[in-house]
Formats: C-alpha cells, sequence, structure tokens
C-alpha cells in the first residue's frame, strides 16, 4: 500500500466506507514503519499496550498528542537525510514542534496539497498576490507555519508578487501595477486569516474611503491559520467572507484547516462553508473525558489522521483543536468524506490535562 | 544562445554555481536547490522560455536531466 495509489484517486471522490479502507491499510503499514524506525516512537505503542491484531478500524490506530514534538525530537529517519525542519507558530512562551522532513514526505507532502486544491481551484496556474512579506521565506532551513503555507501555495501561482512590504504596509502600488497587468484574469490569493483582516481589508478600507477603490472581484482567496485571534475582535467567518466582498468585491473566499505536524492533507473549506477531509487524511473527534469518539454533531477534540507522514510518526494525532463533524458523504457540495467545523482550541489547563492523562494510560 | 545554453545559465544564475556542477544537479543536492530555490528555478525557466509549466511538472522536476526531459516532452523545446 504505497502513497502513490492515492494519487491516482481524486481526492474527495470516495465514500466513507471506501476511504476507510483504503486509509487503514496505509495507517497499519505507516505504524509498523515507524515502530521500526523511530525508539520513542515504539515505546510510546509499548507503553499503552497496542495491539495490531486488534486494531480493525481507523479510530483503533493510536494517536500521540502533538504537544510530543514539543517535548521530544521524533524522527523516522538518519539525521542525514532531513532536507527540511518546519516548526510549529507556537503561542508565545510554549515551546515549538519541530517536524522533521525527507524527500519523499516533503514531495508527497506538496503533491497531496496540489491534488486538494486543485478540486477548488481547477488545474491551471493562475498570477498569484500572496498576502504577507517577502522577508517570511528569510530563513529556508527552519520554516515556520506561515512560511510553510506560502510555499505550499506558491505553486499554484503563475507569477507571483508580494502585497506588503517588510513592515506590513501595503505595497498599494505594486498591486495596483499587477491587477492591471493581469486584467481579466483569475487572480489566486493566498493569506493568513488575521494578517489578511489586519493588514490587507483594513487597508483596502481605508483607502475606499478615500477614493481609491480595487476590484478583485475576479479573485480567488484561500486563506488559513485559525480565527483565535480574529474572535478577540469578535469577526466572524461569515462577518470576514462579507466584508471582504464588500470592499473589493471578491467572492471565492476558502477557508482551510491544517497544522505543520500534518503539512500537505488540509481541509479545505467547500462553497457552503464546510471544512472537507480529503482521501489523504481524516478527522475523528473525540471526547475530552474518555476520548472515546464523538456522534456526528457533538463537540470534542480533534485528532487527524494522514496518509502522508513517513520522516516522522505524525501520522495519527491528538491536537489541542475543538471541532464538531457536521455529516458524512452528503455535503450539497458533492464532494464524499466527513465535513465538519473548528470551534476553537482547547484551553491551556485541558491540553496538559489530556495529554497527561493520555500518557498514563 | 541555443536552449541549452539557456537553460544551463538559468542554473548557474538561479544556484550560483558553475557550468560543471549544474550538469548532474538533483533537487536537494545543494543548499540553494530547496523548496524555495525550487519556486525560483520555476519562475526563472518560466520567464526564459515562456512557457507555464504544469503543477505536476514542477514536482516532477527531480534533477537537470529530468527537467531537461520535461522540457522538452511537454513544452516542445528542443535541446
Amino acid at each position: 500500500m504505497m502513497f502513490e495509489e492515492f494519487m491516482q484517486i481524486p481526492p474527495y471522490s470516495l465514500a466513507q466506507k471506501e476511504k476507510n479502507l483504503l486509509l487503514m491499510a496505509r495507517l497499519k503499514e505507516l505504524t509498523e514503519h515507524h515502530r521500526e524506525r523511530c525508539v520513542e516512537y515504539s515505546h510510546f505503542l509499548n507503553a499503552i499496550s497496542y495491539d495490531e491484531e486488534k486494531a480493525k478500524y481507523i479510530g483503533d490506530i493510536p494517536f500521540l498528542p502533538v504537544r510530543m514534538f514539543k517535548d521530544l525530537t521524533l524522527r523516522s529517519i538518519p539525521e542525514g537525510d532531513v532536507v527540511k525542519t518546519m516548526t510549529s507558530s507556537g503561542t508565545s512562551g510554549q515551546a515549538v514542534s519541530k517536524i522533521y522532513l525527507d524527500r519523499t514526505t516533503a514531495s508527497n507532502q506538496q503533491k497531496a496539497m496540489v491534488k486538494i486544491v486543485s478540486d477548488f481551484t481547477g488545474n491551471s496556474r493562475m498570477p498569484m498576490i500572496i498576502l504577507d512579506c517577502p522577508s517570511v521565506l528569510k530563513n529556508r532551513d527552519m520554516f515556520s507555519a506561515r512560511g510553510a503555507g506560502i510555499l505550499g501555495f506558491s505553486i499554484f501561482g503563475a507569477k507571483k508578487i508580494y502585497a506588503f512590504h517588510d513592515d506590513m504596509s501595503l505595497d498599494e502600488d505594486s498591486v495596483a501595477d499587477f491587477l492591471e497587468k493581469n486584467a481579466g484574469r483569475s487572480i489566486l490569493f493566498f493569506g493568513f486569516t488575521f494578517m489578511i483582516w489586519q493588514f490587507f481589508y483594513q487597508e483596502l478600507l481605508r483607502l475606499k474611503k478615500a477614493g481609491k477603490c480595487f476590484d478583485l472581484s475576479n479573485g480567488i482567496l484561500i486563506h488559513g491559520g485559525g480565527w483565535k485571534k480574529l474572535q478577540n475582535e469578535a469577526v466572524s467567518p461569515k462577518e470576514f467572507r462579507n466584508k471582504l466582498a464588500e470592499v473589493c468585491g471578491i467572492r471565492r473566499i476558502h477557508d482551510y484547516y491544517g497544522m505543520v505536524e500534518q503539512t500537505g492533507c488540509i481541509y479545505m473549506e467547500c462553497e457552503h462553508g464546510h471544512l472537507h477531509a480529503s482521501i489523504f487524511s481524516d478527522i475523528f473527534i473525540r471526547r475530552m473525558s474518555d476520548f472515546r469518539e464523538c456522534e456526528i454533531g457533538e463537540s470534542g477534540i480533534v485528532q487527524v489522521v494522514s496518509s502522508i507522514p513517513e520522516s516522522y510518526p505524525g501520522h495519527s494525532l491528538l491536537t489541542e483543536d475543538r471541532g464538531v463533524i457536521l455529516g458524512v458523504d452528503d455535503c450539497p457540495c458533492g464532494r464524499k468524506g466527513k465535513y465538519f467545523k473548528i470551534l476553537g482550541r482547547i484551553k491551556n489547563a485541558e491540553v496538559r490535562g489530556c495529554s497527561d492523562t493520555y500518557e498514563q494510560r | 544562445m541555443n536552449n541549452l545554453e539557456k537553460y544551463l545559465a538559468v542554473f548557474t544564475e538561479t544556484f550560483g554555481v558553475d557550468e560543471e556542477r549544474a550538469k548532474g544537479l538533483e533537487y536537494q543536492a545543494i543548499q540553494e536547490w530547496d523548496s524555495v530555490g525550487h519556486m525560483g528555478l520555476i519562475a526563472a525557466l518560466e520567464d526564459t522560455f515562456d512557457i507555464m509549466m504544469d503543477t505536476d511538472d514542477i514536482i516532477d522536476f527531480s534533477s537537470f536531466e529530468k527537467g531537461k526531459e520535461i522540457l522538452e516532452g511537454h513544452y516542445g523545446i528542443v535541446f
């Protein structure tokens, strides 16, 4: 069961039942792969008395709390094979996760992502405006979630510019010039939710009031990184969409959910505002109290599984996010599999609580 | 400049290597040709040959030689 098999299947074409079979085979294989290659991971499996024979269903694959990547060096490859180390953004004061990639895993991340995003944007590459500043990619050996996102999405851009100067002020002239040169074409915008709001939307609004309008009605905006900071400012996803459409005419807007620990298999938001799991990965919601799987519509902690990670044991992870499954196979957009909503982060104390409980299990 | 010379020049300029090193170069073999450098290389090739490559070809572009095959096979650039 090689990763390549996943590449042959359209990313949202499998009903959950079929998808489970495919993904389960791969996840069992990855569990063994990492058991053999990562000592810490094999200790973990021993500690929880994992029995492969008893794992019948994806939900039975053990999950590592994501914070383990902060506390430990978890790698299933020799140090010399590491081509890139990714770091989590990490809220202030917290340790950052380190994710080690080899060529195969890095390349499979990019391949999966292209399949997933193309399902929303189409196959052709577009002129692209990156809603960030160029210095994000400066340190090339150490990649933050921000850098990883920008780089990953860059492949969809034919010509690219950054919209902001390094001080995060809008480079108005470059943007205007770029829009003029590419008039009549679809333009891809990519950036992080909070920064788009803070540095792009607010500035467009100011300019509009000053009589200067940008028409971005040909645009497709993809954004990610979470809503936490915007919740503090009381901006809802709906308001985000409406206000942006109002100020510059952009209507095709897709949020995505993803994390540096499982780069590549992102969860894109469809036309109906639902996040979707592709065949490359899946999502489970678990109860805080006993980690049992929640029912559809019941909120809990998010677990993610991915078919990609070979260089580090990150194929099944318990995140620190809360979410809820909204349905399976029946989203009006026609994409199969699970669709869901993210509700925010679990609180600090709870994070510590649940991973401690888990380790002692 | 013929196409091979142009192709070589993109490599030497993008990665700051000499021609001998450029021939036979593979993705991730030198620090400069990492994922960031890769996007720079693709942009430079697209400018030089006035083409727009498919995402699949960008991913498959894993070495100096493989790149030549892709440009020749899919974009009609004769070396």
